[in-house]
């Protein structure tokens, strides 16, 4: 029996969480003045949550390393957000979503987590839309929705390009009513440095003010982890510079455990890689996938000359064209789900058929789209025999009401029109499903230490569906994390204002400041960003797409070497005292090449393909990733215990009741 | 009076005296474009002008509009130049805005200080002395090119804060929107064209025909 | 390429201030403007000196936390982006480009480049939000029609990334545009229908109290607006203030 106790409510799947909510304790209104909560992050999840318990009554202490709530990164989900609204009439339902769902993550998530999330989803689309989050709308006035991948009906609802953005701000309006009224006390440009545990509870966090430089103790009854993926181990991602895994890290080493950190979704739309100058790369949304279509050329001599910039890829006929995906999963087709298609993408691309100079990129194309729409828009408009101009211009015009956002967004950073060329795209790193272990309550294997949203590992599995990720965020923050968190707090009512003059938070902070000291007075030769970037390539190169035993174990050993040269040649200009940008890049560098050792020693420990974890050695003959559910059909959970090498595994074991556990084919 | 005391308040003031003006603006130039139709065409449309009762109660208000404008742009300037203590060493504002639309305040004190020349010499000799033949002081005036090349240069210059301020005074006052927005813009470079044309024109015909 | 930087460098509230000139060489035309930078911050680095501070963070236009005044334009010279998105291939070899940071008295100065933007959080902290507590109970999302056209001009609205770029590139540091947006978005919408005197009146008065200039309707907040925000709002935002005065 493992010590992970997952507190999943007996009964039917679908009571489970009605039943859990009729029977944990409260906090009684007046009670909940008495009670402080602070949150790390105020991204959707983060955000969301803060706004609700404080609408409860809770005193939150929110913190955010940006300057304002508004720009945490899930600001740039660009797709949108899932809901079994079925308001398309297309046959979806609460169930559907969550079987889209457990079978899109591979069957490696939590059933009742997950059957919670598809239950809760519609809320959040209510709520959303009451705030005041302009969703996109048809001429009848009523909600529009599309399609993403790995489903086969339309539940996805969203606000032009720019969903994650209305949703979030959707939520921070909510705070500031919070923070108007002073239930919500914010703290911007201030980093998280280390949880503080009292008597084995979760009691309150030091926090470094990075304007000032100065290190400050606050205390709480809880603190909620909400500081997102760690994404960034790869240095080169679709994630914000300052995203990191610090908050998550440092709970971890005090113990909390991280549970399938070898987890990690790259998406398959992104635009290509340049050159090392490159800072972060590019997400197209995979709503694209609804209209372009994905190829290489068939023929490698093509190949080779587009490689080398002498062919138009629009001279090449459509019988030399190679659309993988539609060939591949005929079902399907250019909707498959991200984790297969990225994966397809890299096998052309190894195998020679790469289309740009780094030979890392497929095309994504919209001209039988254009022609589509233009010829509908003939007949819309009762043009008789259009010129094929027309048809162009008028598709094209669709295209542009359609994605026009994006494709300027392309046209800037590539300079090449996508309406005229074929988009190029690649995939890179967009999410981690890993993340700090939660039971059903969404707390840590530390008591009063919660973690949602991005943090936490529990709902999407092995792989997440598209728009799934906004969905999650909220749940967690308005629906779930705020009845649970009660359960927990009950206990506290009595408990009064914990002090910060304790030595418990004084030693927490010694470390931390012994830890800046360190930074600032080492004599080093390299730039934090040099170890970053080195880290990057060992995780991209041998943790990436496609990993191997021996790869794995190379990177274990790099890893560890980068450490050890980064703790002895770091250098940090400037002072500690002050905002200092390379001290704060310092201290997440540090926590990466940490964590990085334990992602490499997770997926080398899965001997297993499942969603964004593949195995090369796991694949079947069609070279689709093959899952071992006889042995790995568990979250890996693992222990801090001095060092990352040494982390102790422990093992939830996955029981699907309500679902039939399969070969996951989209074919 | 909450609402003259905030910044929207003010600029609604503002443009309530403008558009206000705009109005005069007009009137006045058709009582001038009478000038063309010779001495007894004016003369009458001066006779009208001094003698309607409306149009004497209105003079007061007029003048009160002037000022008002005039002080309110004032406060308004400089309350703007404050809330940049610090500005721009390199700063490329013709890329994002028109001169005109920059500098109301300069096109404003400039047209403030003709508005000067202008009462010393119409409007007092108008009132105060008895003058029968409007049209010949007129024209005598337009004799001078000193005199009929401020009038010109300060005609362009209203032409030019017209030009802005026509259509900034509907944007301030929420006329505009996404349907009238062009049409607005129109009319405001068609009405600040017609304005400066229109008093310069007088003066020119008269200074080289005469 | 090759170029000459002057960069503001401030180093705290407190301090001064100046123009430093800095070379840099061997730019690709396919970085971007913050990669630029980052460029001269690692040989800065490697030259022990402190790095030039600026905002950014997601790098890919929606954030709102990049910055910068490029050449006398606040997000540089190009239109529709954020100085992040901004490209080296928009200079040319040997080109002289000025840094700046965004100048108004309702942004003090941190460091260098890095300005306080709280200001803007105020603002929407007075009033822009719609009163509604999340409880799972609100009615359903299609409960109310809204016509598309409102829909999608709220939408447009919406789109305001809250960045200040407005209010940089104004000549009298207003920050109309940037509220206009938000009374905007929630004047569109039914649902923004029942508090939208209040909302509007509270954070007007939010923004005079924060040190903004007055709108003189330039427009030239319009020009640098990377998300395209009208000038219609503010012509949306004077009715609702004077409706709500009334």
């Amino acid at each position: 029996m493992s010590i992970l106790n997952s507190k999943v409510p007996e009964g039917p799947i679908k009571d489970k969480w009605t039943n859990h909510k009729n029977h944990i304790n409260l906090v009684n209104p007046a009670n909940k003045r008495n009670i402080d909560v602070i949150i790390i992050g105020t991204g959707l999840a983060g955000g969301s949550a803060a706004a609700t318990l404080a609408e409860l009554g809770y005193n939150v202490k929110a913190f955010a390393y940006q300057d304002s709530p508004r720009r945490a990164h899930s600001i740039a989900a660009q797709g949108g957000i899932n809901a079994s609204k079925n308001y398309m009439g297309d046959g979806d339902s609460d169930y559907r979503l969550f079987y889209d769902t457990i079978k899109g993550g591979d069957f490696r998530s939590r059933e009742s987590n997950v059957y919670r999330l598809a239950e809760v989803s519609k809320s959040i689309i209510d709520q959303c839309v009451a705030q005041g989050v302009p969703f996109a709308r048809d001429y009848g006035g009523l909600l529009d929705t599309r399609s993403f991948g790995g489903t086969l009906v339309s539940r996805t609802f969203y606000a032009k390009g720019q969903t994650g953005q209305q949703l979030l701000l959707g939520a921070y309006s909510a705070m500031n009513r919070q923070i108007a009224k002073g239930k919500i006390q914010m703290f911007n440009r201030h980093e998280m440095l280390d949880v503080v545990i009292v008597n084995g509870k979760a009691r309150g966090i030091i926090a470094r003010d990075l304007v000032t430089g100065e290190i400050e103790r606050h205390s709480a009854h809880a603190v909620v982890i909400a500081s997102g993926g760690y994404g960034n181990v790869y240095f080169l991602s679709t994630m914000a510079m300052g995203s990191n895994a610090t908050a998550a890290w440092k709970a971890h080493k005090k113990g909390a455990f991280f549970a399938n950190p070898c987890y990690t979704q790259i998406h398959p739309t992104c635009i290509p890689r340049g050159g090392d100058y490159q800072s972060k790369l590019t997400l197209m949304s995979e709503s694209l996938r609804n209209d372009g279509r994905i190829w290489v050329p068939a023929k490698l001599e093509d190949a080779k000359a587009l490689q080398e910039g002498k062919l138009d890829p629009n001279k090449i006929p459509e019988e030399d064209r190679d659309y993988y995906l539609e060939r591949r999963y005929p079902s399907y087709g250019n909707l498959a789900p991200r984790d297969i298609s990225s994966r397809a993408a890299k096998e052309r691309c190894d195998a020679g058929f790469g289309v740009n100079k780094t030979g890392e990129a497929v095309y994504l194309d919209f001209a039988s789209a254009i022609q589509r729409y233009g010829k509908l828009q003939a007949n819309i408009q009762g043009i008789v025999n259009p010129s094929p101009e027309k048809i162009i211009a008028l598709g094209e015009a669709v295209i542009e009401e359609k994605y026009g956002n994006l494709f300027q967004m392309y046209e800037k950073i590539i300079d090449a029109n996508p309406y005229k060329t074929p988009m190029m795209i690649y995939p890179a790193t967009h999410y981690t499903m890993g993340g700090l272990w939660v039971d059903y309550n969404l707390m840590t294997t530390v008591s009063g230490l919660y973690a949602i949203g991005e943090a936490n590992f529990s709902d999407h599995g092995a792989n997440r569906l598209g728009a799934s990720a906004l969905m999650q965020g909220l749940a967690d923050g308005y629906f779930v994390l705020p009845y649970t968190i009660g359960d927990y707090l009950a206990s506290d009512i009595k408990t009064g204002k914990i002090p910060t003059n304790t030595p418990e938070f004084e030693e927490a902070e010694k470390a931390i400041k012994e830890r800046i000291d360190f930074f600032m007075n080492n004599k080093g030769t390299h730039s934090v960003d040099y170890f970053h970037k080195k880290l990057g390539k060992v995780m991209w190169d041998k943790v990436g797409m496609g990993r191997t035993a021996q790869g794995l174990k190379e990177a274990i050993e790099e890893i560890r070497e980068i450490r050890e040269d980064f703790w002895k040649n770091v250098k940090i200009p400037g002072k500690s005292d002050d905002m200092n940008t390379e001290l704060e890049k310092a201290g997440r560098v540090a926590d990466f090449l940490e964590l990085g050792e334990l992602f490499a020693k997770d997926a080398l420990d899965r001997n297993e393909s499942c969603g964004g974890h593949f195995r090369e050695e796991y694949q079947t003959d069609e070279g689709e990733a093959q899952r071992v559910d006889e042995q790995f059909s568990y979250v890996a959970a693992w222990e801090y215990t001095g060092k990352p090498s040494e982390a102790k595994l422990h093992k939830e074991e996955l029981k699907f009741e309500s679902i039939e556990v399969k070969a996951r084919s989209y074919k | 009076m909450g609402y003259f005391s905030s910044s929207v308040g003010r600029k609604f003031f503002m443009a309530l005296t403008g558009l206000f003006l705009v109005v005069f603006l007009l009137v006045h130039l058709i009582a001038n474009l009478t000038l063309f139709g010779g001495p007894d065409a004016f003369n009458a449309a001066s006779h009208f002008m001094g003698t309607n009762p409306l149009i004497q109660i209105m003079q007061p208000v007029l003048a009160l509009g002037f000022v008002a404008h005039i002080i309110m742009g004032i406060i308004l300037e400089y309350k703007n130049m404050i809330s940049r203590p610090i500005g721009y060493i390199k700063n490329n504002a013709n890329a994002n805005s028109k001169w005109t639309s920059r500098n109301m305040i300069v096109t404003g004190l400039m047209i403030f200080a003709f508005l000067f020349l202008h009462i010393i010499n119409y409007f007092i000799p108008f009132k105060t002395t008895e003058i029968h033949n409007h049209y010949e002081f007129v024209v005598e005036l337009f004799k001078n090119p000193i005199y009929t090349f401020i009038y010109v240069i300060a005609f362009i210059l209203l032409g030019m804060h017209l030009m802005h301020g026509f259509q900034s005074s509907l944007t301030t006052t929420g006329i505009r929107n996404r349907k009238y927005q062009k049409c607005i813009e129109q009319m405001g470079v068609a009405y600040s064209i017609i304005i400066a044309i229109g008093f310069s024109s007088i003066a020119l015909w008269f200074y080289f025909v005469n | 390429m090759n170029l000459t930087l002057k960069i503001w460098r401030q180093k705290s509230a407190q301090d001064k201030g100046q123009i430093v000139e800095y070379k840099v060489k061997d730019i690709s035309d396919h970085m971007s403007f913050l990669e630029m930078l980052d460029v001269l911050n690692e040989s800065l680095v490697a030259k022990d000196e402190e790095p030039i501070a600026f905002d950014h963070d997601c790098r890919e236009g929606i954030c709102g936390t990049c910055s910068l005044h490029i050449n006398g334009e606040a997000h540089g010279p190009d239109r529709l982006i954020t100085t992040c998105q901004l490209h080296m291939r928009t200079f040319k070899d040997g080109d002289t480009i000025f840094i700046e940071p965004f100048r108004s008295k309702a942004f003090p100065i941190i460091k260098d480049l890095m300005v306080d933007r709280s200001a803007l959080d105020r603002i929407q902290q007075a009033g822009g939000y719609i009163s509604v507590n999340t409880s799972g109970n609100s009615q359903d999302a299609n409960a109310i029609p809204i016509s598309k056209p409102n829909a999608d001009e709220s939408m447009d609205a919406a789109a305001c990334i809250g960045c200040g770029a407005c209010v940089a590139s104004c000549k009298n540091a207003s920050a109309m545009l940037f509220v206009s947006a938000k009374v905007s978005q929630y004047a569109l919408l039914p649902q923004g229908r029942i508090e939208a005197k209040d909302r509007v009146t509270n954070m007007i008065k939010q923004m005079d109290k924060e040190g903004f200039g007055n709108c003189t309707n330039t427009g030239a907040c319009e020009m640098e607006c990377p998300k395209g925000i009208s000038l219609n709002n503010i012509a949306r935002l004077n009715r609702e203030y004077l409706v709500a005065s009334i």
